[in-house]
């Protein structure tokens, strides 16, 4: 995670959105790969407009789950509902959506301008309206010059835009994308991202992407689906994921999380107190779910949210600990403080914060805190 | 390795020969060439062959390619095993078990339905397709089985039927080894004596058979003539193959 994480690139998606009949609809999907479930059980509602991204590991059944959609396969059980006319079972051909494939699969075979076309022969377009369309398509990505050129002649960026190209120029209800960026370096990705943003703005359709990055995801997504062994975990905006993740995998997989595990011992209307022997204290924290007193659960505290200082604070939560490593990255100082019970504690720091702390060195004592409503209750 | 090249050497070069002799060198000539021009049954032999060889070729291709797709899309299990072995029988079984087994089957086939009456050019083209086919099988398979099948789902994510998916994706990304396997299977039916003198007939005499029955009668210099063109004929076939089977592995990777 870097400084870049909490800026979005997308506005959150426009309410009521949730409200009005979703766009793609699934309905208790379930899909097995000899006799592993590949994707369990999965129901899922992705307005019109959405920019949605499923993350997930490998093997999370993310992956599956698009190919579910685009009908490449079909699912052992439930239905899958496309702007509410059930698409279960009809074959990809026959479907009004288009994927952007990880390994972009252009036809080796046929020049860019025969790449773009393709779908648009198959629909028996009249040859006039392909041609306009492929010209149109290829324009908006600044790929005309290269009309006539085969796809192993072009570049990675370049083909990434053909693929694009290809995919869009059927004007798809859904574009669906596996990875799309997952083959470009890093500098080049991160400008593909503002222009994949920027173009779903532009084209108006609904975009569901996979990919196994969550900063990826939080940068370009209006709601995200974690999905881990082939089920939903969390469904949210970047925000309610980073900020309220429901469980410690889900806190940990969007970003770094300090996590104490221990048992409620107190419950407020909005809080908890959880004694915990790792944090040697107990700990105050938010908490949406509802707990009981002795249940096994753990505190998370996000590493920027941690307050360090050489003096005892008055705050909810405080506890001694010892530099035990810092890593200076330029716009942010990585602090590893080692409570005096052994658990180590990961606090990001501003320069500025680091030197108003009183710039402790490695090896010195310091004391760490936070208020409760920075840190959650965490049950799963 | 090119002690094996020695014979055909000595072959090509005897071809110029002037001498009636084919082991005695008297002067330089074209003189045999010109002969086995003017040789009628030659030509017709050679006319016949080529005419098999074209129409094996041709159908070995596409029961090959057809076999190609059946046994990918087919699920790991004992019937695709099965398939699979039979396909490549006629690649391991002796030459002359097969040509026996055809002749046999042709003779029966021939009292039980009639058909065929007389053994001729059907019969050879009908056996060297069996074998041919089961080359290209190979060939083609070997192919397909590098070729991403996400190009084929791509194509049907963009509105193709499967069998357009064929024509436009499938076939054309396979045209090397398709072409491979034709001239593959067009050398092997025109070098064919051992299946071909089981199952011919009366007035089908293909160019091999004409040229071992009249070596029986003694070597004439003619033969050495005809020995070199079908020589050079076939290395330019293999050579033709090789060369598209590399220049589009080339262009897959650059």
């Amino acid at each position: 995670m870097d400084a870049h994480q909490d800026r979005s690139l997308t506005a959150p998606s426009p309410p009521g959105a949730q409200s009005a009949s979703p766009l793609i609809s699934l309905d208790r999907m379930s899909k097995r790969f000899a006799g592993t479930p590949a994707v369990d059980d999965v129901s899922l509602d992705i307005a019109r407009g959405e920019f949605f991204c499923l993350v997930g590991a490998s093997g999370s059944g993310k992956t599956t789950l698009l190919r579910l959609i685009a009908g490449l396969e079909q699912p052992d059980a439930g239905r899958i509902l496309i702007d509410g006319e059930d698409i279960t079972g009809r074959p990809a051909y026959r479907r009004p959506v288009n994927m952007m494939f990880q390994s972009y699969a252009l036809f080796p075979h046929l020049s860019v301008e025969r790449n773009v076309a393709f779908g648009l022969e198959e629909e028996h377009r009249p040859k006039a309206e392909i041609r306009e369309r492929v010209r149109a398509a290829l324009d908006l990505f600044d790929m005309a010059g290269l009309a006539a050129r085969k796809p192993h002649q072009l570049s990675g960026g370049q083909r990434q835009r053909v693929a694009l190209a290809r995919a869009l120029v059927k004007e798809p209800k859904i574009l669906l994308l596996d990875e799309p960026l997952a083959a470009l370096d890093k500098k080049l990705r991160e400008r593909a991202q503002s222009e994949l943003v920027a173009l779903r703005a532009r084209v108006g359709i609904t975009f569901v992407m996979v990919t196994h990055d969550q900063e990826e995801a939080m940068r370009m997504a209006s709601r995200i689906a974690l999905m881990r062994d082939g089920k939903i975990v969390q469904i949210g905006s970047p925000s309610d994921l980073y900020d309220t993740p429901r469980s410690r995998f889900a806190a940990d997989f969007f970003g770094a999380a300090n996590l104490f595990e221990g048992r409620v011992t107190a419950i407020s209307e909005t809080e908890a107190s959880v004694e915990s022997t790792e944090a040697g204290a107990t700990l105050r924290a938010r908490s949406a779910s509802s707990l009981t007193i002795g249940m096994p659960v753990a505190v998370m505290i996000r590493p920027e949210q941690v307050r360090v200082s050489r003096e005892t604070q008055q705050a909810d939560n405080a506890l001694r600990g010892q530099i035990r490593g810092l890593v200076f990255l330029g716009s942010t100082v990585l602090c590893h403080v080692g409570l005096d019970g052994g658990k180590i504690i990961v606090v990001r720091l501003s320069p500025t914060e680091y030197a108003s702390a009183g710039a402790p060195a490695d090896g010195e004592s310091v004391y760490l805190s936070w208020p409760a409503s920075s840190a959650r209750v965490l049950t799963e | 390795m090119p002690l094996l090249y020695v014979p055909i050497a000595i072959l090509i070069l005897y071809s110029f020969n002037d001498s009636q002799l084919v082991s005695v060198w008297s002067h330089f000539s074209t003189r045999w060439y010109g002969e086995l021009f003017k040789n009628a049954q030659m030509r017709e032999a050679a006319w016949l062959s080529f005419s098999i060889a074209t129409i094996s070729a041709t159908a070995s291709t596409v029961l090959g390619t057809a076999a190609a797709f059946a046994l990918r899309s087919m699920r790991p299990s004992p019937g695709r095993s099965l398939f699979e072995g039979l396909l490549m029988v006629p690649l391991i079984l002796p030459e002359v078990l097969t040509g026996l087994a055809m002749l046999l089957l042709f003779v029966f086939l021939g009292e039980a339905i009639g058909w065929p009456r007389t053994r001729g050019t059907a019969t050879i083209a009908i056996a060297h397709i069996t074998f041919g086919m089961a080359y290209a099988a190979v060939l083609i398979r070997a192919r397909l089985s590098q070729q991403d099948p996400v190009l084929e789902e791509a194509a049907a994510d963009l509105g193709a039927t499967p069998w357009r998916i064929f024509w436009r994706v499938s076939l054309p990304l396979l045209a090397p080894a398709l072409i491979a396997a034709w001239l593959l299977a067009f050398t092997l039916s025109l070098d064919d004596v051992v299946i071909s003198s089981f199952v011919t007939g009366p007035g089908a005499s293909t160019l091999p058979i004409v040229v071992l029955s009249s070596v029986r009668l003694g070597v004439s210099p003619q033969i050495n003539a005809l020995a070199s063109l079908l020589v050079l004929f076939v290395a330019v076939l293999m050579i033709a193959a090789t060369l598209v089977l590399r220049s589009s592995s080339r262009q897959k990777h650059g």
